[in-house]
Parts: C-alpha cells; structure tokens; sequence
C-alpha cells in the first residue's frame, strides 16, 4: 500500500478512498487504482494517457473530457455474457478485477496496424465514401458494402448471453429535477416547499455537480442543500441514475446503476425508471467545449475542467507541466488548482485581448504568465503532447514561441445541456453575448394542459456562474471557433471537430463548399455528432464552423436534434424482466401438465402452447401424428380444446346483434341447438368463425379460434360500445373459465356411456349440431356435439379447475378402447380429409367466404351482416376471384403449402402469370395419399383439369383439380 | 438482504362472479343481493369476507368464498329478474396471488404501471404486470393481485423475480 502509482498525487482526491486499492487489468497488465477511482482516473493515475484510437484515422487519443461526454476513452469491458464494449472510462466506477480491453486497435493499442489511414487522411475527405464508391453501380452491394462493413462499428458485439439480471420500476412524482448540482438541489428545495412529491436524480454517484471543485465552501454549500432536502418526506433523491430522455405528457425514462460491472452483489445490475411526473425541472449543467487548433487530439490535451476535476477529485495528475489555453475566465481555475496540487503551469494562453477580474489576478498572484490575445498554433508531439507553439489569436498561426508541456488544459466556453429539454420539443436561442444556444424561455416543452412542464435551472439555462452566492466575477467569454483566427488549410485540416468519427475543420467546410447548407445534411455528408457520444462537444463548434463557412449567423444555421437517449442504454433495461422463461407470458391450458408428462411435442400457437402430437418412443412427428389419426379414425381420441375462444353474448338485442356478426342467421337457432358462423370485418373479408350455441332465450355461447377470441371480444365491444351503444347486449369473454375437451372418434359414444352421469348422449336425444347440461362423473359439464374432425365427436366444457379430471377419468375409462390424445396436427389434417376450412390456411385477410364455396352459410334473408355491402363491391363478386377446390397430386408427392399454379404467359412486370395457390397440404395417413386445398381461378368450374406447379428445383409438380371433401362426403360418421 | 422484498403466494379458493348491468337502474337491487353496497369507480366494498369491485361503468366483480358462489349466483339472477343483466361465474378464469411484506408495493411497482405506494386501500386498479393483464388491490399486509389463469405461471415467476432479495426500490 505504500507505493502509489507515478500520477497520483500526494494528497488530495475528495472522490478516492487511499486507503483501499482495487486491482483490475489492462489489456492483459495488471495494475491497480483506488476506491472511488473511475477508469479514466485510475489509467492516469498508473501513466496511462494513450486510452483508444479514433474511429477513422485510428488516430491515438487519450480522455478528452472527465464526464458523459467523453469521446476517446471506450473500452470493452469484462469476459463471456459479461462484456460489453464502448464502456465509457470516465463515468465507469472503478471495480475489484475489472477487465478491460482497448477497442478499434491491431495488434495492439500502442502499435495499431490501422493508424495506416492516418497517413491516408488527406485522401479520406468527407463523403469519401459517397463520392468513391458509387460506381460502378454493381459494386456497392457486393464488394464496397461488405468492405465497409467489415471494418465498420466500434468496438466488439458480445456473443454470449447476458447472464445478469436487470429491472424496471414505475414511479409518480409531482415534480422530477434532473441534476444534483447547486442549482438542481436548490430548485429541489424551492419545489418541496411548494408542496407535492418531488424525485431528484443525479446521473453519477456523487451530489454537488462542479460546486465543490469550482467554489469555495462549494462542499458546504451542497451539504446544506442535502442535509435540508433528506430531512423533508416529500423529496426522493437518487444517485447514479441517468435521466436518458424526456417524452410526452411528463413521460421521463432514466437508468438507475445499481450493480453496474460488479456481479458478485446478486442484484439486479441496472433499472430502468419509467416516470410520470407534472413538472419537470432540468438543471443539467454545461458541457466545455473543445478549442480548435492543430492538432488538439493529441494525448494530453483535455478539457480545462476534466484536468482539475481529476487532480481535485481523483488525485491523479493528468501531466506534471499544464499548459491552459481559454477563451474565458474560468479555465483559470485549472491553473490554479494545478499550482495548488503543486504542478507546473508555465503559461495560461489567453485568446481575449485582455483578462482581467478575480480569477487573472489570482493567477498572476500565483506567478502564473498570462498571455493574452494569444493562441496555439500546432501542438507538438503525436503519441503524447511534449509542447505547444504560440501565436497571435487574430493572425494565421506564424510561431512567436514554443512552451514545453505535457498536458494542454483548453476551453472554449460552455454550452448548457439542453438535451433533455430539447427532446419533447422546447426550442433554444441563441445567446450571442454569451456564444451558446440556451432554453428559450418563451417555447419551452408543452404538457397535456398547453402550458410549459419543463424548466430549465442553472448552467443548463445560461447561468453559469450559478453558485447561490459563492461566485466570483468572471469576464465575459469570447468566441473562438478557430485558433488562431487566419489559420490556413494545412492548420485548420488538423483541427478536431468530432473525435471520435474524425471529423476537422476542414471536413465541415467541405461540405459547405458542396452544397450541405443544412446542419442535417452536413451532419450526415460529414458524419459529425454521429458516433457514440452523440455529438456533446462537437456540435456547437460544428454549427459554429458550418456557419462561418456559409457565411450566416450560428442562429440561421440551427441546431441538429436532440434525440433521446442522453447517454447510451443497455438494450437488456430496456427487455428487463423480459428474459428466459419470463420472455413473454406463457399461456397454459388446465391440462398442459398431462400433455408435457405424456411426451408432448408443442406447438406455439399466439402465446398458447398446444399440443401438436405426443410422440412415443422412437416416433418422429410425423409417425406420431399418423398414429394419432389412424387412432381417432378407428376409435376414440381427445382433443384438449380449453384455448378455443368462449364469448357468452346475452341480452334483449343479442339475437339481433348476432345476426349483423355472422354471415348467417343465428337469432332462429333453437335453444338447445348449435350452429356453423362466419364472422367478417366490414371489409366483407372472413374473419373468423365456428359454432355457436343458443343457452336461452336471450343467450347465446359463440365459440371462436383460439387465435381470435381477444380479438373477437374486442370486436363485439366496439360494435357495442361505438356504433350500437343504444341495443342491450353484453358480452363476457369465459375463454378460460372452461375446460374443453374434444371426444372424437366411432367408439366416443362408447366410452363416454361408461362414465356416470346425467346427460343421454344417444343419437336420439343428442344429434349431431345439438347441446346439452348436465354432469359427468359429478362434473358439471355442458356437452356439445359438434365436430372438426369428421367424426362422431362430442366437445365438453367443464370448470377449468376440473379439467384434468375429466381428461384423467377419460382416458382411465377408455384405456381398452385404445383411447389416444392427439394434437393440433391430426386435428389439421382430419379437417382437410373432410375439406373444412381452416381461418389461416385458407383465410388471409383477403378471402371472402364466397371464395371458400360457403356461400351455404351467407344468409340470403338478412338485410344486413357485417361485410355485407363491402361483399357487393365489384371485385367482390368478379367472377376471376381465385376459389376454394381440392387439389389430388399425380405423382403422389405432397405439393408443398404455398406453392402456386402458373397460368400461360407473363404480366406486365415480365413475371410468369400464376391462377391459384395452394392453401392446405397434407399426407392423409386416413386415404393414404396425398391431399390438398388451393383457391384457383374459376376452380370449381374445372374440375378434373391438371395444374402445373413449378418447384423452385425446377422440378413442376402437377395436381388435378378435385372436390375438396376427401372423406366421407355424406357425413355419415359424425352423425353416427 | 437475504430475505426477498415480498412473499409471493398462490391464493386458490377464490369464488369470482362478474356482473354486467346498468348500474343505476340495477345497483340497489345487485346491492340486495350481494349484501354490500355499489362501490364507487374504481372502489370496492366489502364485508370481510366478500368484496365487491367495479370493473368498469357497467360492471362489477364479486369476490367470495368459492363455496359461497352458487349460492351467490342464484340470489344474483333473482336480484335481476326482469332486467337486462348478465351473472357469469368467472372464478376457475383466474389466478390469485397474494404480495405481502414491508416491500410488497416495491414488487408491484416493478411490474404494474401504478403509483403502488400511494395506492389507498379500497381501490382496485385494472392493468398489466409486465405483460399480462392484472387487477391488484391492497389486502392484509401487501396487495392481492389476479390475472387469467392460463399466466398463473408466468405470473409467479415474474413476482418472484421482482422480489429477488436486495432489490429494493429505496434510494441507495
């Protein structure tokens, strides 16, 4: 523990704890760092200035910056599912055994093979790309794309899954602040005393903001505000958590750390907050913008602020000799924290004709030389700063001295972080004296009522020397977009504008001198604000250069828009509990248990799991299903049909509602009695259908597809609520208060008679299309005899808690009878066997019921259905309309599903012209061959003609055109 | 830090009869017949054993013993003979799960997009915990929550996930 790394000063660091270290790994080197320490500041401390290449050039950069917005400083961090790349160094929190690896560098970070394009630079200009790699046109697709692509993206996707957990969690609150600086904390108080709940969020770990490093008594101005604010019920005040975007009607996202890189705490490691709020006031602070001059992405030359913020908060020294170069007073603060920390300043470079106010005195007091109205003309050194040639701010860059330094402390001013603002629509002006875009006070965003719900507090609005007090005069900032003011091309090609896409001086202006006059447009050409910090510190001095450029004011040229997120979100916050078993909710029938203990393969049928077959042994599916059919054909089989749609419709106006949902009469249907439906959008296509029940007088039970019962229900609903809100109807979905149960097969009757029980289930008493109440085996059931397959079949609805039961005692009863359960698939191919319809199949969204030949269930009486009139459009009833027939294929084969009959010649667009498709294809295990269903042009009238399907092998398959019932025409069976 | 932030359990037992009728026509006479007053929106009434909740303007749910409900159902009809109603037993479509313990609103937070800890007792609120339909209420020590029967599963193991130990929503 005694020694400390070469950087790290002797005292100081109101962030670390020195009395713990934590080692982590570097590339493979093994080093250590402090409790408290970020990854930025933990490098420096052990000398380790080169942190990433560019993402262009590959160009060596070290932290610019000590916050969010950095640019350079990404890593991937961790191994396995735990890695993650782009990590940003200086808002990462340093934690014991981390792993980090550098990005966009081979073989390694100090010797990239890459930087190669680094000397190619002057021939990799702005729309290099664009301009280079459009002709010829071929080319793009297959050997420039794939190029591109290769070397494109920064840093390395991680392949394994994500084993940590992650969260969301809803919150209320009357007023949300985000920031927990001087100006947020004091407009946190001001809110609580005006009453309701108030939640403040500060995006790092630490509150105060920039208070206690820029001001005297900072610290205790902010334990004040803190020690106030955690005394009051009314105030919520959260740490790490980063309010990533601002949407409408109060609607704030933020991502709270609470186990970020640090898995061994077992707890969630990220929660996204989703926060309703009334008011919601910013106080976001400012970001220090960049200074252009040659060479300002050189290793060691950083941002003014970030080189105090880690000598006051780290005790890590940046570089032993600092060179500051400002257009402002407040970079003054860095030199004097500098000389305070005990490191040498030899100059403070000031761009302004003069300095004067408390800050310059303090720093010639402190025997800082001041050069004022001066420049940098060119940095020296490439892979580190070893110096700085001087110049005349107001002349083109010819040297009047050169100062040795290691590190170059600039700023250019601030720009307030208008971001969250910015996304639900507040607009800015431009605030010329102070050369920063600000909150227009006037055109703030609006909430659900009109009036503004957001206000802007602090730095973030202009204010800032905002310090409740603590501030000192400062001079006013001058504007420098380019240093020095003349610089020429070779100068200005080496000034950064975005570093971490490569984007200079030169580059904007060459867009503007094409024609890019809108800041969209040049952002796009020039690809500047577009990589993974968003832009935070290259905006302002882009629109500025821009603006030069095209000779306008910054105010004419705009801004580009500020999109959420602020900072990057984990895709895995955004899926949150969404993973694994919980991915989505899986819905479950009362006897989805039995069919899982009973070797089930499963079916996802919406969020359903059904049956598709229980094969046994060594049984594929297919064998399975045959076996199911074969079974069910021959004796008895149960369907578990619990996930039909079950809608009770009741009322004095039901019989007249059901009439305008089905194509067909139901208000005659006699109680008792049970009847084929088909439901149609207005749009006159097939929507739905199956068999309804009339309970009583003013009762009827409508079964639906399984897919379509929500829907359905909605669909009844508003009918009801919307068009016929005056008929007394209601309806009630009771989907999964039942149990349903399919008993199908010659020797149902059979089994079902061995069970007691209080409903006569002889032909007699319970035909084909007829219901009945009662119980079986004291289960109380209703018994429907009803039938998909085609055979006799009786479906029961029982409680769905008793479900099992009766499918339990169904198959103890029938174990003689070779009782079999079959799935979805027997089920499938049974229907198409007897040519029924399948909504899905041979439905959709675009087929009208006359296509399918069930013109039989269209009633001719009614004056209205709903799809009625859409059905008497023109190309409803256009004799062309593809219609439903068998298809018998010639050489035995099963045609595949989808595959489509070619008719002579070509459309118009070249193409081979088609008449008909198939819709159902299936072996029928019962005839032994091979059937299918197809919509084909004027079908039923072509009986016996022979189509011609071609096989994308070339191969055509060719199927006669037939009946589509396959089996049992007179339907003999399902009466039986 | 060991112990999880709420006890999930599986309630079964529940009987549950949705009631569809005009309200204003037909509250005092399902008033009768449930002996618990019409609740206001988004209220329920109770007795202590039974409860009565709107569901919505032209709806109500009555909660009761399981046992209770034919019985219920029975007095339900003759409360409404001669107007235009519907009685439907609901309570095998359900799943019942009690939330309880100091964090239980923290759980529901997580899940259901509700102001849980300002949720007052007596109010039923229809919504969605993660991705399925839900209505929750506060009951006992924590809140009792149902959604279809079919997610019970779903439903558990999204409870129990937002209850792992540690997780508290308590500023730290």
């Amino acid at each position: 523990m005694t020694h400390m790394p070469p950087f790290r000063l002797p005292a100081g660091g109101r962030l670390i704890d020195r009395a713990l270290q934590v080692p982590f790994r570097f590339d493979g080197r093994h080093l250590r760092g402090l409790t408290g320490d970020t990854l930025a500041s933990a490098l420096l401390a052990n000398g380790q200035m080169l942190m990433g290449r560019s993402f262009k050039y590959h160009r060596p950069r070290g932290p610019l910056a000590s916050g969010a917005e950095e640019p350079n400083a990404l890593f991937g961090l961790g191994q396995g599912g735990r890695f993650e790349p782009n990590q940003r160094a200086t808002t990462t929190a340093l934690t014991n055994g981390m792993i980090l690896r550098s990005q966009n560098c081979w073989p390694s970070l100090e010797a990239d093979i890459g930087s190669v394009n680094n000397w190619l630079s002057p021939f990799l200009p702005a729309g290099f790309y664009y301009k280079t790699f459009i002709h010829p046109r071929p080319f793009w697709k297959h050997v420039f794309e794939p190029v591109i692509r290769h070397s494109a993206g920064l840093g390395r996707a991680p392949t394994d899954p994500d084993p940590d957990r992650y969260e969301q969690a809803y919150s209320f609150a009357d007023t949300v602040v985000v920031g927990g600086g001087i100006a947020g904390l004091t407009a946190a108080r001001d809110a609580a005393d005006a009453g309701g709940q108030v939640l403040v969020l500060e995006q790092t770990a630490h509150w105060g903001g920039r208070t206690p490093n820029d001001h005297d008594g900072g610290q205790m101005a902010i334990d004040a505000l803190l020690a106030d604010l955690r005394a009051r019920d009314n105030v919520t005040m959260r740490r790490n958590t980063m309010a990533t975007g601002l949407y409408d009607h109060g609607y704030l996202i933020a991502r709270e750390a609470l186990a970020d890189h640090d898995p061994n705490q077992g707890i969630p490691r990220q929660r996204l907050w989703r926060i309703r709020t009334g008011q919601v006031i910013t106080a976001t602070g400012a970001l220090e913008r960049p200074l252009s001059f040659a060479c300002n992405d050189v290793p060691g030359v950083m941002l003014a602020s970030s080189v105090r913020d880690f000598i006051a908060d780290f005790g890590v020294a940046p570089g032993q000799r600092i060179v500051v170069v400002t257009n402002n007073d407040d970079a003054y603060r860095t030199a004097l924290t500098a000389v305070a920390a005990g490191l040498d300043v030899p100059a403070i470079i000031d761009a302004r004709p003069q300095a004067i106010g408390d800050l310059p005195d303090a720093a010639r007091r402190a025997g800082i030389t001041v050069l004022t109205g001066s420049g940098i003309a060119k940095v020296k050194g490439s892979r580190n700063v070893e110096g700085v040639v001087i110049c005349d701010q107001s002349g083109d860059g010819t040297p009047t001295q050169t100062i040795e330094c290691d590190v170059v402390a600039m700023s250019g001013g601030w720009s307030p972080v208008v971001h969250l603002y910015s996304h639900c629509g507040g607009k800015l002006v431009w605030d010329d004296a102070q050369a920063m875009f600000r909150p227009d006070p006037d055109r703030p965003p609006l909430g659900a009522d009109g009036t503004g719900n957001v206000t802007v507090v602090g730095a973030a609005n202009g204010d800032l020397r905002c310090a409740t007090g603590l501030e000192q005069t400062e001079g006013a900032t001058q504007p420098v977009w380019v240093m020095p003011a003349n610089a020429p091309y070779k100068l200005r090609a080496k000034m950064w504008l975005d570093f971490q896409n490569d984007v200079k001086v030169t580059d904007v202006e060459l867009a503007a001198r094409e024609g890019y006059a809108s800041v969209e447009h040049t952002k796009r050409y020039t690809t500047l604000g577009m990589a993974t910090d968003q832009g935070k510190l290259s905006n302002i001095n882009g629109l500025a250069v821009l603006s030069n450029a095209l000779n306008q004011p910054i105010q004419a040229t705009g801004t580009t828009t500020f999109r959420p997120p602020y900072t990057p979100l984990t895709l895995a916050t955004i899926a949150a509990e969404a993973k694994g078993d919980a991915f989505q909710p899986l819905r479950k029938t009362p006897m989805h248990d039995w069919h899982e203990n009973h070797g089930v393969s499963w079916e996802p049928v919406g969020h359903w799991r059904r049956a598709y077959c229980y094969p046994r042994g060594a049984e594929d599916r297919h064998a399975a299903v045959n076996r199911e059919i074969m079974a069910v054909r021959n004796a008895v089989g149960t369907l578990d049909a619990s996930t039909l749609g079950k809608i009770i419709v009741k009322g004095p106006d039901a019989g007249r509602f059901m009439d305008m949902l089905y194509t067909n009469m139901m208000s005659t249907l006699p109680v008792g009695k049970c009847r084929y439906g088909l439901m149609c959008s207005e749009n006159g296509f097939l929507m739905d259908d199956g068999v309804v029940a009339r309970l009583s007088d003013d009762t009827w039970l409508c079964h639906t597809t399984t897919g379509g019962a929500d829907h359905i229900h909605g669909h009844m609903e508003d009918w009801l609520q919307c068009e016929w809100w005056d008929w007394q109807v209601y309806t009630a979905n009771v989907t999964e208060q039942y149990a349903q149960i399919a008993v199908a097969g010659p020797k149902a009757r059979e089994l079902l008679d061995r069970m007691s029980g209080s409903i006569d289930l002889s032909q007699d008493a319970l035909p084909f299309m007829t219901w009945a109440q009662g119980d079986i085996t004291g289960i109380p059931a209703r018994v429907f005899r009803i039938s998909f397959s085609g055979e006799l079949s009786y479906e029961i609805a029982v409680p769905a808690n008793r479900g099992l039961e009766l499918w339990e005692q169904l198959h103890h009863a029938g174990h003689d009878l070779n009782i079999t359960p079959y799935g979805t698939e027997a089920m499938h191919i049974m229907r198409a066997e007897k040519g029924f319809i399948m909504i899905g199949d041979e439905t959709d969204g675009t087929i009208i019921p006359q296509d399918l030949g069930l013109d039989w269930a269209i009633s001719k009486k009614k004056t209205d259905y709903i799809g009625k009139r859409a059905q008497s459009r023109s190309h409803m009833t256009d004799g062309n309309r593809w219609k439903l027939v068998g298809l018998e294929s010639l050489n035995g084969d099963v045609i595949p599903d989808g595959a489509y009959a070619v008719d002579q010649g070509l459309n118009p667009n070249g193409q081979r012209r088609v008449q008909g498709r198939v819709t159902s294809s299936y072996h029928s295990p019962t005839l032994d061959r091979p059937i299918a269903m197809g919509l084909v042009k004027h079908g039923p009238g072509r009986m016996g003609q022979v189509l011609d399907f071609p096989m994308p092998s070339g191969e055509v398959m060719q199927a006669r055109i037939v009946d589509p019932v396959f089996f049992d025409k007179e339907g003999g069976r399902l009466n039986g | 830090m060991a112990n999880p932030l709420a006890t999930i359990t599986r309630q079964t037992g529940l009987g549950m009869i949705t009631i569809r009728a005009d309200l204003d026509r037909a509250g005092d006479a399902i008033a009768e017949g449930v002996g618990l007053a019409i609740p206001d929106t988004a209220g329920m009434t109770g007795d202590g054993t039974r409860i009565l909740a709107w569901m919505s303007p032209d709806e109500l749910m009555l909660m009761l013993p399981a046992a209770e409900t034919p019985g219920a159902m029975t007095a339900l009809e003759q409360a409404l003979t001669g107007e235009h109603g519907l009685i439907v037993d609901m309570s095998d479509a359900r799943a019942v799960f009690d939330v309880t313990g100091p964090d239980a609103a923290d759980v529901i937070s997580k899940l259901v997009p509700v102001d849980a800890a300002a949720m007052p007792t007596g109010h039923l609120r229809r919504s969605r915990a993660a991705q399925t339909a839900i209505a929750v209420w506060r009951h006992g020590d924590g809140f009792r929550l149902f959604g279809f029967r079919s997610t019970a599963d779903y439903l558990e193991l999204i409870l129990q996930n937002a209850a792992i130990a540690g997780s508290q929503l308590a500023p730290r």
